[in-house]
């Protein structure tokens, strides 16, 4: 069995317009990747698809985890067996706290019956915020209600560190951050990277990578992975800008 | 005329055991009584034309299956008082079951001896004539239950009043339990508070059953907040599927006053709320709340008023419906403002949620201002659980059932978390749980 999240030849459509085109791609487990690219080229529908979103149709192909397809499974089922998507626009869901909510995606994890211990939770929950800066009292708000934008993302990295998965998604999480919130949203990724999990980031500025610094860099252009190099990628992509895409993905096809 | 005119022969010979009864009470009070189940049986069923009617199933509300004669104390006494324990902490506590006394305890002796007067309606009838004489009954009914209020002033033979007087504030709830035992039988709970100038009090009421039984039950609760005075009330209403109930409830909100009733509605085959705020004194605030989680075949049928007749006034309702299965809810609301009313702010809101789409929720909020200088606003929303909160939650592993689960009480929260006393809403929060689980 190999301990990798692999996307294999994957095409996803949305109604009748396809949008990921055979996509091939492999994250080792242990290892930070980052997908970069021009907006609209199919970076969030990729994360969507691999968590199961009903709008988003997988056409062929197909996505392992660790040798096992995921296709088969549910979206809460995915996500149990090990597959974290941290969510660009997280939902606002008025009247379910964050405690509540963490717990009830932690309990779903325990056999049936088993009840979780409270005293423990508790523990687990205060350590990782006071880790990701957030304020102990936001454990009884309602999940990301009226949150700030840097509120929100740090909740997702939250519920990331709580749930402990395989491997993790993390879509735009830098969007709507302002540099401070950036830092710690980073420094709460850097403590949870480690060889138990492998993460994929996606992101349209390469600003997250100075904080983040990636095991590789693939760049996506029109449904594809156009070309794939070390961390020093994102900042020629910086530097040469999203022009240079288009030509790679010309130079590709 | 559709409507039956009269009561039925066998309501009539209980009404006349009932009042046979009585005779050592007050005189003005079987007099009160005998005139009110004359109005009772004069006052036409609801017609299909009545407007405070509208959407609601008229056919449930036949009274002729039930017994309307007195009953035995339930065999389970001891268990149903050692139920009625919802609150944290209480200053007082009425425990009936079949409009009877099953426990009482007094206030303390501290609020006697500053003139709190916490009775059951039976002692208070030997004890404070006067004051009820002066209080008992007299609120306007005008949203469409008078015949039902006439039946319950013709039968109603216990209940709680609740009298505090100026100044005194009180933390902890006085407690009120209603069960209703006895194979179709009939319950009466009435409330009466009366809360005098600035002083302080909350209160928490239960409306149960004891078993599985159909029953009917016909309740009133009735506020006076004076100036500056303040009450919070709150009725949890968790009778089983087979019960019948009508509740009116009515408030009178004095200068600078502040009222707040929250209600929780569980249970009932057929329920039917009207709530009546009458913010009478400058400067006075009243908030209506409700919530309903409705399955199967549940009814519950809501009528609210907002009548602002003071300036610098401001109300605020929210009604929370949330519906399974084939239920059906009716909200029906109005905000009234009289030309004097300026500078009042007044807000109604009602939020169902559907989930299923068999159920069925009808909304019907209204204003009708004639002052020139208000801030009001009606807002009335029906909507399922979105797909996209749902997918949020399955992809953090919560199953789609537990998820909607959360939802529904995250829901209700904004209703709960109003409700001061921690055992309460904690207890409102379990019945709601048990009930999804169902």
């Amino acid at each position: 069995m190999s301990a990798t999240l692999e996307i294999k030849n994957l095409n996803v459509s949305i109604g009748d317009k396809q949008i990921i085109k055979d996509l091939n791609l492999t994250v080792p487990k242990g290892e930070v990747h980052a997908i970069m690219g021009p907006n609209g080229t199919g970076k969030s529908t990729l994360a969507k698809a691999l968590a199961g979103h009903p709008d988003y149709q997988i056409t062929s192909g197909d996505a392992l985890m660790d040798g096992e397809s995921l296709l088969d499974l549910e979206v809460d089922e995915r996500s149990r067996a090990g597959l974290f998507l941290a969510f660009q626009y997280p939902m606002e869901i008025p009247g379910v706290s964050i405690a509540n909510f963490i717990r009830a995606a932690k309990k779903a994890r325990l056999p049936k019956g088993e009840d979780l211990n409270a005293p423990a939770f508790y523990k687990e929950l205060y350590a990782m915020m006071d880790m990701l800066k957030i304020d102990r009292k936001f454990t009884a708000r309602s999940i990301n209600d009226g949150f700030s934008g840097g509120e929100k993302k740090r909740c997702e990295i939250l519920q990331l560190a709580m749930l402990n998965p395989k491997y993790a998604i993390l879509d735009e999480t830098d969007s709507g951050l302002d540099i401070d919130a950036l830092k710690v949203v980073s420094e709460g990724v850097n403590t949870l990277r480690g060889d138990h999990m492998g993460a994929l980031i996606i992101t349209h500025y390469q600003r997250l990578l100075d904080y983040i610094i990636p095991d590789a860099v693939h760049v996506m252009y029109d449904g594809r992975i156009v070309k794939s190099g070390d961390k020093d990628l994102a900042l020629e992509l910086e530097a040469k800008g999203y022009d240079w895409v288009k030509e790679l993905a010309s130079d590709a096809a | 005329m559709e409507a039956k005119q009269g009561a039925n022969e066998s309501i009539r010979f209980e009404f006349q055991n009932h009042i046979d009864q009585l005779n050592t009470a007050p005189e003005w009070w079987q007099t009160f009584k005998s005139q009110s189940f004359e109005s009772y049986s004069n006052a036409p069923l609801p017609g299909r034309s009545d407007e405070n009617w509208r959407f609601a199933n008229r056919k449930g509300l036949s009274l002729d299956t039930f017994d309307f004669g007195p009953k035995n104390l339930p065999a389970t006494t001891d268990s149903l008082v050692e139920q009625s324990d919802l609150t944290s902490a209480q200053s007082g506590r009425l425990v009936f079951a079949d409009n009877q006394t099953l426990a009482y305890n007094q206030a303390s002796q501290e609020l006697q001896d500053k003139g709190v007067i916490w009775s059951s309606l039976q002692d208070a009838l030997v004890h404070h004539s006067d004051l009820l004489k002066d209080y008992f009954m007299k609120q306007d009914i005008d949203l469409g239950s008078e015949k039902f209020a006439h039946l319950h002033s013709a039968f109603v033979a216990n209940g709680a009043l609740l009298y505090i007087p100026k100044g005194v504030e009180i933390e902890a709830p006085f407690c009120c339990y209603n069960w209703v035992d006895a194979q179709d039988g009939a319950i009466f709970p009435h409330m009466l508070v009366i809360a005098e100038e600035f002083s302080k009090v909350s209160i928490a009421e239960a409306h149960l059953s004891a078993g599985n039984e159909p029953a009917l039950s016909c309740g009133v609760t009735h506020l006076f907040a004076g100036v500056g005075a303040k009450i919070d009330y709150t009725l949890i209403q968790n009778f089983n599927e087979q019960t019948l109930g009508f509740q009116i409830n009515s408030n009178i909100a004095g200068k600078d006053s502040e009222v707040k009733m929250n209600s929780v509605n569980i249970g009932c085959h057929h329920y039917r709320s009207e709530t009546h705020g009458q913010i009478k004194g400058s400067g006075a605030h009243v908030d209506m709340r409700s919530l309903a989680l409705v399955d199967a075949d549940q009814e519950i049928d809501q009528r609210t008023l907002q009548t602002h007749s003071a300036p610098h006034t401001t109300s605020n309702l929210l009604f929370k419906n949330a519906l399974m299965q084939n239920a059906k809810t009716i909200f029906s609301g109005l905000i009234k403002v009289d030309e004097c009313a300026q500078l009042t702010d007044a807000y109604q809101t009602n939020r169902n949620l559907l989930l299923s789409n068999t159920a069925e929720a009808n909304s019907l909020p209204g204003l009708e201002i004639e002052a020139n200088d208000v801030k009001c606003s009606h807002g009335a929303t029906t909507s399922e659980i979105q797909d996209e909160e749902i997918f949020y939650m399955l992809a953090r592993g919560i199953p789609k059932e537990a998820a909607q689960e959360l939802i529904v009480y995250g829901f209700f929260e904004e209703i709960l978390d109003c409700i001061k006393d921690g055992k309460l809403a904690e207890t409102a929060r379990i019945i709601i749980r048990e009930k999804f689980k169902a």
